[in-house]
This record gives structure tokens, sequence and C-alpha cells, in this order.
């Protein structure tokens, strides 16, 4: 049954992903593209890869639809065919592709116990996350414990991501707006969406808390949770308008979350140097070796997840201040 | 195990009912001629099918936190699917788009 529905689900993503190359209307591609995100993560949850599925969809399908309405708000709604070299594209394209499909002769197959990625550090990971952090969630214990090193690096990536988008958007976020008159901005003077929408932002606020805080026992963590916590602000901006949304949270404020987040998680590294522990080791944060490893698990995702939320939410703001071409 | 047999027959007829209604639903939308008359049969079918879908595994999932949980979608999705369905037809309204104006599937081979 699984079977025949990953064969489903990755037909589906061909034929999508064939109509979003084919499609010139633009708007129409990033619907399409949402569509796409949304059947990578049923297939990744598929896969048993909740975790994965569950950041698919509240960034793929979610955030960067929105980022790129916001993008196609400033540019045409359909694509111009320009392409000239479609001889050496058709090449390059083929190349690859064969090479692609001679390298998968040498897979393992399919959910083979005895390939070597299952050999390797994996077996490790299961048997020490139990004995050393006793949560059930082995993907968090992997992502903010064992390589917490590679997850520091990740949440750098997204802060250097934001700090750039900053720069290059918000240049020109100074000069002259449109004046627009208080009624009509946002959907405010919208009742149904309206309505609906101020109805559903709280509980969509807790559900990230509940991602945050709860990622050590459920798929979930900081990376998730701080895509839906942005989710919620940018409805909340679409239908009050984007000075109620720099109200309840000024841009300055963000600037702080994004650098605060970052700076917590190696924060706490730095702290566990101090006690004597080697960089981002929790074991030494508290008396038990096992408690402290919780301790700072809770307190890396705390972090990561303020960096996302400060960072996508401020990529949107900066959208969402710059007038048409 | 008579009432077993009849939860799962009850379940099923739930679950093919809805189906139902969402497969005519997506005829619906593909079949009708404008845009307005495509909304009304994709949002009122979108609407009843998945709260007979829901309800049907629910019946499969007896009382179980699963069955909490999909409650909570199915009254998610009872809010937020006609409200899209309004969302929709306002913003075609505001645009301009007529009743009588027949819009095709592929709109970018008009160019």
């Amino acid at each position: 049954m699984t079977i025949i529905l990953s064969i489903f689900l990755l037909t589906m993503l061909v034929i999508t992903a064939v109509a979003i190359v084919r499609i010139r209307n633009l708007f129409a591609a990033v619907m399409l593209s949402g569509i796409f995100s949304l059947l990578l993560a049923a297939n990744f949850f598929l896969l048993d890869a909740a975790d994965v599925a569950l950041t698919e969809a509240a960034v793929g399908a979610g955030i960067s639809t929105v980022l790129f309405l916001g993008a196609l708000a400033m540019t045409a709604e359909t694509e111009h065919s320009s392409s000239t070299n479609r001889g050496i594209a058709l090449i390059v394209t083929t190349t690859t592709l064969l090479a692609l499909i001679y390298a998968t002769f040498d897979k393992p197959a399919f959910g083979d116990p005895a390939a070597p990625i299952h050999q390797h550090v994996a077996p490790w990971y299961l048997e020490t996350t139990r004995e050393a952090i006793d949560i059930p969630n082995v993907v968090t214990a992997v992502l903010g414990s064992f390589r917490g090193y590679d997850t520091l690096g990740e949440v750098f990536v997204v802060f250097t991501a934001g700090i750039g988008v900053l720069f290059m958007l918000g240049a020109r976020s100074g000069g002259p707006k449109r004046a627009i008159p208080e009624q009509t901005e946002g959907l405010r003077h919208y009742q149904v969406p309206r309505i609906v929408g101020r109805m559903l932002i709280p509980f969509i606020l807790l559900f990230a808390l509940y991602v945050q805080f709860h990622g050590e026992y459920s798929p979930g963590g900081g990376f998730q949770a701080g895509a839906i916590f942005a989710a919620a602000m940018i409805l909340y901006a679409l239908l009050e308008g984007e000075k109620r949304a720099l109200h309840a949270l000024p841009q300055k404020l963000l600037v702080f979350l994004i650098a605060g987040g970052a700076l917590l998680y190696g924060g706490v590294g730095v702290v566990t140097m101090l006690l004597g522990g080697n960089f981002l080791d929790y074991s030494v944060l508290a008396d038990d070796p096992v408690k402290g490893q919780q301790m700072g698990l809770l307190v890396i995702e705390a972090g990561v997840g303020i960096t996302v939320t400060g960072v996508l939410l401020s990529i949107y703001h900066a959208f969402a201040a710059r007038d048409k071409f | 195990m008579s009432l077993e047999i009849l939860l799962d027959s009850a379940s099923w007829l739930l679950m093919t009912a809805g189906g139902a209604f969402v497969f005519i639903g997506g005829l619906g939308a593909l079949r009708m001629p404008d845009l307005y008359t495509r909304m009304h049969a994709a949002s009122v079918t979108d609407s009843i099918g998945p709260v007979l879908i829901i309800f049907g595994i629910i019946l499969q999932a007896g009382f179980t936190l699963a069955s909490i949980k999909l409650i909570a979608i199915l009254l998610f999705l009872l809010v937020t699917g006609p409200t899209a369905s309004n969302a929709l037809a306002s913003a075609a309204l505001l645009a301009g788009t007529r009743t009588d104006q027949a819009t095709p599937l592929e709109p970018e081979r008009k160019q």
C-alpha cells in the first residue's frame, strides 16, 4: 500500500515539475511550486522522515510561497521566453541525467539494512541517545547534540542570508512610500478572512510553541517552529497591514532576534567551555550529564527558533516595504 | 464481532461517499464553463467531502488521541475552506471577472 502511494506521489511530483517548467504564467508557477513542496512533504512522511516533512511543509509550501508572491508583486506576471542556447542546455541536462541514472545502479536497495549508511555512525547514535540524552526523538538528539556544530553552522547560514537580504532589499526602504489610507491597509475592509484569520492566529502560535518545545518528544524543533511563528505573524501582517505588524514586532526587535538567537546558540557553547567541557558539550551544564544534555538541547533549539523567526519576518517585511517598480 | 462489521461498513460507506463528493467536485471544477460555477462546484463538495472522510477514519480510530486530532483537523478545514473560497470569489469580483466570461483552463495559450 505504501509503495502504491509512493509511486502515485512521485508521479504527481514529476507532473508538477514539468508543469512548473512549461507554464509561462508566473503566478500559476508559484502555486504549482507550493503543491510540489506539499507532495514532497507527503513523500518524506511516507519515508518516516517526519521532521523533514514538517520542515518542507512549513518552509517550502508555506513561507516560500508567500515570499515568491511578494517578489512577484514587484515584477510582471508572465515570463518572457528568451532562451537562446537551447542546444547546449539540452546536452548538459541529458548528460547530467544519464550520469545520475548510471549512479543509481550502485545504490543499495531501498530500505536495505546492510547499506553503508546504516552501518557507519547510525547504530551508535541510536544506542547512545537512550543512555546519554534520554529523549525519544533521535533526530533532535543528532541535530542538536551529536552534530551540534553542523546545526550551529546552519543557524549562521540562516543568519547570513537574513543579513544579506536586509542589505540588498532594505536599502531603498527609506524612500517615498505610497500613502495608504488607514482603512484600506491590509485586508481591514474585508471582514470574512480578517475574522477567520484573527481566530486562527492564536492557535497557530500555540502550535508553533508546541513544535518548538515538544521537539525532543515528537517531530519538530527550532527550524520548523520558527517557520510556523513567522507564518502566523505574516498572516497578521496580511490581514491588518504592515503598520500594525511592525508595531507588534518592530524591525529593530527583529534584527535583535536574528542576532540574539545565533548568539544564544554560540553562547551555550562558550558556557560549556567555561564550565570545563568541550564546545557545545552540554553534559557539564547540570550535575547529571543527561539533564545537562536535555537543558542544552532546549536552549539551542530556542536559539534556532528565534533566529529563523527573525530572518523570515525580516525578509517578508523587506519585500513588503518596497513599492512596485 | 457483528459490531465490528457494522462499524467497518459504516466507515467504508462514509469514506466512499466522501471520495465521491470530492471526485464530483473535481469534475465540476474541470467541466463548468466559468470561474464562479467552477468554484461553486469545488468549494461546496470540498466542505462535505472531508467531513464524511474524516468521520469514516474516526470510526476506524475509535476513542483515541488520533480521533481528537482528526476532529481538530476537521474544524480547521471547515473554517478555512469556505473562507478561502469566499476570498477567491471576492478577488475575482474585484478583478472584474464576469459570470458570462469563460475562463480557459490554460490562460497562457491565449498569447
